[in-house]
């Protein structure tokens, strides 16, 4: 027996368009409503980590049975910076904000120096250690900002010039959707913002990407044949989808399926990547479907087709030739 | 052979009938018609000694790797534990100029560099990047705190004259009037007042309180009267209340003077190690900097010492130009000198140098000066006799590495300025360790999920893109060799979407091919159409995604750039294996069979 699953499927994705956008808007205003909240909770958007902000981030194994508000208790009690739990059972992080004019590792040191003073503790071990100064983590950003969007610039021309322009506008409108989507589940879940976090977002957009310009592709194979350019156009990308359905359902799964061992089995690490990584596969998939496919009808309907505006052009150079001629 | 074309005609003829066929743009394909075996033969023959090539490349890059590191790939700090250090010029007044800075940090580059290679570490990264930063990377380094002051400390070396203290008596009550004048004398009333009332203070308090203090052990504690104990805790209190105004009284006349002690050295006063902090923001005060007489400056001794069970602080009077710096400096080691067990580090001047050091040490034998180590004295011997070329420098109480790191430090040269650590990420080798292990039984496990999923599915197609995965795995450990890159944990993030990528590739194919022999058509040509219609989606896809990779890299730092390294090279790799490998190994299963066996797939 052979597997073919989701053959000839014939879903009508594009008929729940409107559900879709009523999903979509929900999802994104709770993910901005978050971002809000966040500002006024917490003082910034996302949370960030050592690695934006600036400060010391501390990892230490405890010996077994150390509780966290013994930690906490060690280091200072009330004014203890922010401890939390850190995968294994006894390793703890602790973040402390950046001090004006005191230099890191005496931050870092101090801390070190508390937990070993602390009789509840006992033999410690540091694992990990980062201090981070304030300018950095806004270059970073910065860079990082600016590269996403001249790499939309980019993406935008070889589209424009591999398929049409809408189909590159469509793609971008799905990616924009794709990471304010998963910024939103970042501020809502208050999840970290590291380096690694940077990197799962920017998987997310090459991800989006790859989906999107799968579906498309199949979409301009159908266009490009006998007839396709006449046939209604809701029909023409509902076929297409339902055609390429087998291949993004297999994809999706078997990339979730080494992302799902990666998260149940990596460790702590690289837990919080794992994450956004996952969340970023199924964002990915539904909005190829969802988003840009849509995406591109509307663009479609609202500015027309290149050869509407050709024949539209023809139309009216052969308006302007039948004036010219004097009855 | 001729009824199998025979076959084949008739099928084409019938299909081409319908008019479905054909796509219009779709390239001309001989494939219409089979390719002659001669042809095929030898166009197998060369796919494969051309796919065998890359491998054995891939191979010899990742054994000359393992050959010179003992790992085929080099993994970043965040994976396998060190140290990550990011330097820049300390200028907190912004009066370098960006030149200046730029060239500190290239000269600071080669310094930094020497100290390290001599502290053993195995491959050091030192690297300016940018305009005026330099990263420093050191691999399994244990000792954070060592490796930090190896790489930040200036080492900037200095002898200079003590002076006596009468020629700054004059000075101090200038001293005393410029910092009441800059922080106002009843802010020093306080602070004063905050200084005496020290946790010290409030000790003794508490041992009066509770009657633990054994001189006044009272004969019989059951029958403690309440009262007479808050009496004396009260009285205390008082006490304590009135020295602290005294001492507030104090601060705000004389906030420096009342602070320093005289001592039997010649030229040096003490003062209490408690009060060092303050003493020192006090003498940075540049109204305070602005009375002290031009050619004098007061600078502090690098480390306690215990008087009497009191630590104490020196400070020395010193002249300010040193007559002799660390740049006359040509040797310096570390030697335990035997007869007062310390540590001391000797060096060795050069000619020029030898030559001015006997001068000064031969006319001011009996005087003192004073070592200085980037700014603070770490010791001032009495000058006995003539000294020349070589010397010594006595370091106390510190232990031999902290001699042997100072000669390694002196050895290699000042930084040019001093430098500022920007940022840091140490990661414990426990932790890197286990993160490796972790990761690697996730992602073998990952692996054999693929593997699983694409047979079951796929069948003996399966087999084949399995494969052509693992010669996308080889090509891309072989690649991350070649180009000497660090794999970092955003690096597996580009890893994990190329991978996904190299599936999803063969998937496209595969699934064409699939649809292509559902509409009937025969096995080459399905196999022919499945790869020639892939093709559009897989360049499309793979090129996008290159481009953004490339542009992440262009203009991203540290860990964006990881990612794009790693994925630019999956790319690259996915596309040879999917669209190459893949089809040589369809041609070679395709080879043996006729045109009307199915395929597994």
């Amino acid at each position: 027996m052979k597997f073919w699953i989701f053959r000839n499927a014939r879903y009508p994705f594009l008929e729940w368009r409107k559900k879709a956008y009523v999903f979509s808007a929900t999802v994104l205003s709770i993910g901005i409503l978050a971002m809000v909240a966040n500002v006024i909770l917490i003082g910034n958007w996302q949370s960030y980590g050592v690695d934006f902000t600036g400060g010391t981030r501390i990892l230490v194994e405890l010996p077994e049975g150390v509780t966290e508000a013994e930690l906490r208790e060690a280091l200072g009690g009330a004014e203890a910076p922010p401890v939390s739990r850190f995968g294994a059972e006894n390793e703890f992080t602790i973040r402390a904000p950046a001090e004006e004019g005191v230099a890191a590792e005496v931050v870092a040191n101090r801390i070190r120096d508390q937990i070993a003073a602390s009789p509840a503790i006992g033999e410690f071990e540091v694992l990990q250690t980062e201090f981070v100064g304030p300018t950095i983590g806004a270059e970073l950003q910065q860079q990082a900002l600016l590269a996403i969007l001249i790499s939309f610039f980019a993406t935008l021309i070889y589209l424009a010039f591999r398929f049409e322009f809408r189909f590159g506008l469509a793609s971008i409108i799905a990616t924009v959707h794709d990471i304010v989507l998963t910024l939103g589940f970042l501020a809502l879940f208050r999840v970290e913002i590291s380096l690694p976090t940077v990197a799962a977002v920017l998987t997310i957009i090459g991800y989006s990407l790859n989906d999107t310009i799968v579906v498309f592709d199949r979409i301009r194979e159908n266009l490009n044949k006998k007839g396709g350019r006449r046939e209604d156009p809701v029909k023409l990308i509902n076929r297409s989808i339902n055609e390429v359905l087998p291949r993004t359902v297999l994809t999706s799964g078997t990339t979730l399926a080494v992302l799902l061992a990666l998260l149940i089995l990596g460790g702590a690490v690289i837990r919080d990547f794992t994450i956004v990584l996952i969340l970023g596969v199924i964002i990915g998939t539904y909005s190829s479907i969802f988003v840009a496919s849509p995406a591109l009808l509307e663009i479609q309907k609202k500015f027309g087709t290149k050869e509407e505006a050709e024949r539209k052009k023809r139309q009216r150079s052969r308006k302007k030739k039948k004036e010219a001629i004097p009855v | 052979m001729v009824c199998e074309y025979k076959w084949l005609e008739n099928r084409l003829r019938t299909r081409s009938s319908t008019g479905t066929r054909r796509i219009p743009g779709g390239h001309p394909r001989p494939a219409d018609l089979p390719t002659p075996d001669a042809i095929m033969f030898s166009s197998i023959r060369v796919r494969i000694i051309l796919i065998l090539a890359v491998i054995g490349f891939s191979g010899w890059y990742l054994y000359s790797n393992y050959q010179q590191t003992g790992s085929i790939v080099k993994l970043g700090l965040d994976l396998q534990g060190g140290m990550h250090l990011v330097l820049e010029v300390d200028d907190p007044d912004g009066t370098m100029s960006l030149e200046a800075r730029s060239d500190a940090i290239d000269r600071s580059e080669r310094i930094i560099r020497n100290r390290i290679d001599e502290l053993g570490v195995e491959e050091p990264i030192v690297q300016k990047v940018g305009q005026d930063r330099l990263i420093v990377e050191l691999a399994g380094v244990d000792d954070e705190e060592r490796a930090r002051e190896l790489v930040g400390q200036t080492a900037m070396l200095e002898w200079k004259l003590v002076r006596p203290i009468s020629q700054v008596e004059a000075a101090l009550s200038r001293i005393d009037r410029a910092i009441v004048a800059t922080l106002g004398a009843d802010s020093l009333r306080a602070l004063g007042r905050a200084v005496e009332v020290s946790p010290e203070e409030a000790d003794e308090v508490a041992d009066l309180l509770f009657r633990t203090d054994p001189d006044q052990e009272p004969a019989e504690p059951e029958e403690e009267d309440p009262q007479v104990v808050d009496e004396e805790a009260e009285a205390a209190l008082q006490e304590l209340e009135a020295e602290a105004d005294l001492a507030a009284e104090e601060m705000a006349l004389r906030p420096f003077t009342s602070l320093l002690l005289t001592s039997d050295g010649d030229g040096e006063f003490l003062l209490l190690n408690e009060d060092f902090a303050l003493a020192r923001s006090f003498l940075e005060l540049p109204e305070v900097q602005a009375v002290l007489p031009r050619e004098i400056s007061l600078q502090f001794h690098w480390e306690p010492v215990a008087i009497g069970g009191r630590l104490y602080r020196a400070l020395y009077v010193l002249e300010r130009n040193p007559f002799i710096t660390g740049e006359m400096l040509e040797d310096a080691t570390a030697t335990r000198d035997q007869q007062f067990n310390q540590a001391i580090v000797q060096f060795q001047l050069s000619r020029a140098g030898g030559r001015l050091f006997g001068d000064v040490t031969g006319r001011h034998i009996g005087d003192r000066i004073a070592i200085l180590l980037d700014n603070e004295v770490v010791s001032a011997p009495v000058v006995r006799s003539r000294i020349g070329a070589r010397g010594q420098i006595e370091l106390g109480q510190q232990d031999m590495e902290e001699a042997r790191d100072l000669a390694l430090v002196l050895r290699a040269g000042a930084l040019p300025a001093p430098l500022r650590i920007m940022e840091e990420r140490t990661v414990g080798p426990s932790l890197g360790q286990d993160s490796i292990d972790q990761g690697m039984r996730a992602g073998l496990i990952g692996l054999v999920m693929i593997i699983l999923i694409m047979i079951a599915y796929y069948r003996f197609t399966g087999v084949l893109a399995v494969l052509a995965l693992s010669v996308y795995v080889a090509l891309v450990l072989g690649g991350l060799a070649a180009l000497n890159a660090t794999l970092t944990l955003p690096g597996i993030a580009g890893l994990i979407l190329s991978i996904g990528m190299a599936v999803d590739a063969n998937v496209l194919i595969f699934e064409r091919i699939r649809e292509e022999l559902a509409e009937g058509r025969a096995v080459r040509t399905a196999v022919d159409e499945g790869f020639g219609h892939a093709l559009s989606a897989i360049v499309d896809a793979n090129i996008t995604t290159l481009i953004t990779a490339l542009i992440l890299f262009q203009f991203g730092t540290g860990p964006v750039r990881g990612f794009a390294v790693t994925l630019s090279i999956g790319i690259i790799a996915s596309f040879f294996t999917a669209l190459y490998v893949t089809r040589t190994l369809y041609l070679v299963y395709l080879r043996g069979k006729k045109a009307q066996d199915t395929l597994s797939i």
